[in-house]
């Protein structure tokens, strides 16, 4: 094992190993400290980020954070490493890598520069350099990638915000979730999918729900995609069952340990995008996966111990779910946030930083990102770390947010953003909805002549009719 | 004329979204003010998520609950307390909140009953005092008088996992964690239950059955609550375990209790 040393103010720090310098220079983090992997003081903190920037990236394709031979996201983001792709930063090392992504970042080719360098990039790299990025300079390097991915109509375009409507219900009813549907269409929302996450997994209400929104979109000939999160494996058999899939959901996480923990194996993955291609649903594109990832899910679920037996961040098990993801080509991959709760991200200061993280390193990779801003009421956090969140992502061109009625999850019991709030961040920062989308909203007489959402009376617009379900 | 015309926009049908929120507890239909809500659906939002913080964050009365837990007539409840030394370090540690600091409090407790009820202020204390009592009580009757039950055990800064130790030391069979949920916006006081049979130091998630959302008027009531435990009880001592395995049985358990309840 290599260890790393660093010299900072008369005192030496050590690190053992990549994985303990990764931990020990990433920004403070609730969920590191619960996991024992975090520094100890800010000096300690600031030594690994001057040792971590000195590290040569193709280190990381030598020393995996979690064993090759027990691991098979570690196989997987080993064995597709582009090393063609990966010629023009080879020999950086992680300090000089953010000074060459600033540099490129800055020049009007970026994305031609970054679009054919994601596959050449490992999650440990991207999560490496994100490491020492402010803020600022995550939103820099995450706007000029450019990823865009279409199904039924096109996400990540340059100037535009997408959404995902949210119409969660506590007991799945279908009245109170097409209410919710009516609500986030007449704000135009809905554009990334309309997705529900479902109160029971029952197959049959699961299936229910898949026909509801299905018929809700053809019904109104909305140029968007529907999808009932549920677990792969359910999606899979209604799938065959013929039941009216867009797109395949799963949770995903950044280690084989914590993909078991949601009963998840990389083969289903690869089945249940087989069969949903061959369902040929799409119009403009065919990406037809969508998956949810999180910091802390690995943690929580005990699946965060890598080589040596050592605690792995949160943050670089957080990218190496984007390292699983990419292998799937999905339409929409989404880090919900503040989710899990202060154990793992405290307060709206460790939110925002993560969001932003989250987002950039999945761009960076070349994944479709969407990012859940929200948080639970145990955190120390309210709605304008969210606004603030929010304008964050939306300026570094963000794909698509997740919305919910009035900000309140009433079936997962947190805060999102409300449909308000993206109206807010698209007029302030001049974004548009998905281009089809938009198409829409004018000829439903939803949108007015500058794009804005129009103040309208439901009960003269034909939507209200999606309300009455049998 | 009105001041704010943009305020509401053009007048919508005052039943429209009335009658749709009959059909969900969802905030949908608020009115616009340019791009955002109407001042008062931000200070009713604002109300909210501050009712759930305060049920987060305000202290367990241990005296009052203690006094309503003895009205029950299990015993003297005594109390444990989790390793968390405050709210601000349970929140950070969950780790701490799963063991005991001193299980001294439990030398005087019998052991070896069938069943013991711990009572844990989890994420809604709040939820705890308004329907913890009650609803042990209304568990206890639905359990009848066919399985000795030990004193009450009253954790406080406690996760779920905390009731293993205690139900270890206490030699139970069955263990019966009542305790606050994570509050949302719309409720801030709801209450799940957690069952585990044989319980003992390591057990994780997947050994134990779980009833959530126990909060009268709006969520399960506590008749409700303590029949699907008392099955779940029956269930796990036929079994012999709780958890994963077990679901089917207490399913037939509480349905069995259900018709009983009919007749």
């Amino acid at each position: 094992m290599t260890v790393y040393r660093q010299t900072l103010d008369g005192h030496t720090y050590t690190f053992d190993g990549i994985v303990d310098l990764l931990a020990k220079a990433t920004p403070q983090r609730s969920g590191d400290e619960l996991a024992g992997c975090a520094a100890t003081s800010d000096a300690e903190r600031a030594a690994a980020q001057w040792a971590l920037a000195d590290v040569e990236l193709a280190t990381f394709l030598q020393h995996p954070v979690m064993p090759y031979e027990t691991d098979d996201v570690t196989r997987l983001i080993i064995d597709r490493h582009d090393a063609a792709a990966f010629a023009p930063v080879r020999s950086l090392t992680v300090g000089e890598f953010r000074d060459w992504l600033l540099a490129v970042a800055a020049r009007p080719d970026a994305a031609d520069v970054l679009t054919p360098l994601a596959p050449g990039l490992t999650p440990e790299m991207v999560a490496a350099v994100s490491k020492l990025m402010r803020n600022a300079d995550l939103m820099a390097v995450a706007k000029a990638a450019r990823v865009t991915t279409a199904f039924r109509n096109t996400i990540g375009l340059p100037g535009r915000l997408a959404t995902r409507l949210q119409p969660n219900h506590p007991t799945d009813d279908a009245k109170g979730v097409a209410a919710a549907v009516l609500d986030g269409l007449l704000l135009g929302s809905g554009d990334a999918v309309i997705g529900i996450n479902p109160a029971t997994d029952s197959p049959a209400t699961v299936a229910e729900l898949l026909r509801l929104l299905d018929d809700i979109r053809s019904r109104f000939d909305i140029p968007t995609q529907t999808c009932v999160l549920t677990h792969v494996t359910t999606t899979l058999d209604l799938m065959r069952q013929g039941a009216p899939v867009d797109l395949v959901f799963q949770s995903i996480a950044g280690t084989q340990g914590g993909n078991a923990s949601f009963g998840v194996e990389i083969e289903m993955l690869a089945e249940a995008r087989d069969v949903a291609l061959n369902l040929g649903r799409g119009t403009v594109g065919n990406d037809v996966m969508y998956f949810e990832t999180g910091q802390g899910s690995a943690l929580s679920a005990g699946a965060h111990l890598g080589v040596d037996g050592r605690p792995v961040d949160q943050q670089t098990l957080e990218v190496r779910a984007y390292g699983l993801a990419r292998e799937f080509h999905p339409l929409l991959v989404n880090t919900v946030v503040g989710f899990i709760g202060p154990e793992y991200l405290y307060d709206g200061k460790q939110i925002i930083r993560a969001g932003l993280e989250d987002y950039c390193c999945g761009k960076l990779l070349g994944l479709p990102m969407g990012v859940d801003v929200c948080y639970t009421n145990h955190a120390e956090a309210d709605q304008d770390d969210m606004d603030s969140l929010l304008m964050l992502l939306a300026a570094a061109g963000v794909g698509f947010v997740i919305a919910v009625p009035g900000a309140d999850d009433v079936m997962l019991g947190y805060q999102s953003l409300a449909f308000h709030d993206v109206l807010s961040a698209r007029s302030v920062l001049g974004l548009r909805p998905a281009p089809e989308f938009e198409t829409w909203l004018q000829t439903v007489g939803l949108s007015d002549e500058r794009g804005g959402i129009r103040l309208i009376d439901p009960s003269g617009s034909a939507l209200q009719q999606l309300t009455a379900v049998s | 004329m009105s001041t704010t015309p943009e305020t509401t926009g053009p007048p919508t049908g005052p039943d429209f979204w009335t009658r749709l929120r009959e059909t969900t507890p969802s905030r949908i239909g608020l009115a616009r003010t340019g791009d955002a809500i109407t001042t008062r659906h931000l200070l009713e939002f604002r109300s909210a998520h501050a009712a759930a913080r305060d049920a987060v964050h305000e202290p367990l009365d241990v005296a009052a609950l203690t006094e309503q837990v003895t009205a029950l007539g299990l015993g003297d409840p005594v109390t444990v307390a989790s390793r968390a030394a405050g709210r601000s370090e349970y929140l950070r540690r969950p780790d701490f909140g799963r063991h005991p600091a001193d299980l001294g409090p439990l030398d005087d407790v019998p052991r070896g009953r069938d069943i013991a009820v711990v009572l844990a202020d989890g994420l809604s204390p709040r939820a705890l005092s308004e329907h913890g009592a009650p609803l042990v009580g209304a568990i206890v009757e639905a359990l009848g008088d066919r399985w000795s039950i030990a004193p009450p055990v009253i954790a406080t800064q406690a996760r779920v996992a905390l009731g293993d130790h205690i139900g270890a030391a206490l030699e139970v069979g069955t263990l019966i964690v009542v305790i606050g949920e994570r509050p949302g916006l719309s409720v801030a006081d709801s209450l799940g239950v957690y069952l585990t049979q044989g319980p003992r130091v390591g057990l994780t998630d997947a050994d134990r059955n779980c009833v959530s959302n126990i909060h009268p008027p709006g969520g399960l009531s506590y008749a409700q609550a303590a029949r699907v435990v008392a099955g779940l009880v029956e269930g796990a001592r036929a079994l012999g375990r709780s958890g994963v395995a077990l679901k089917d049985t207490s399913r037939a358990a509480v349905e069995a209790a259900e018709r009983s309840a009919l007749d």
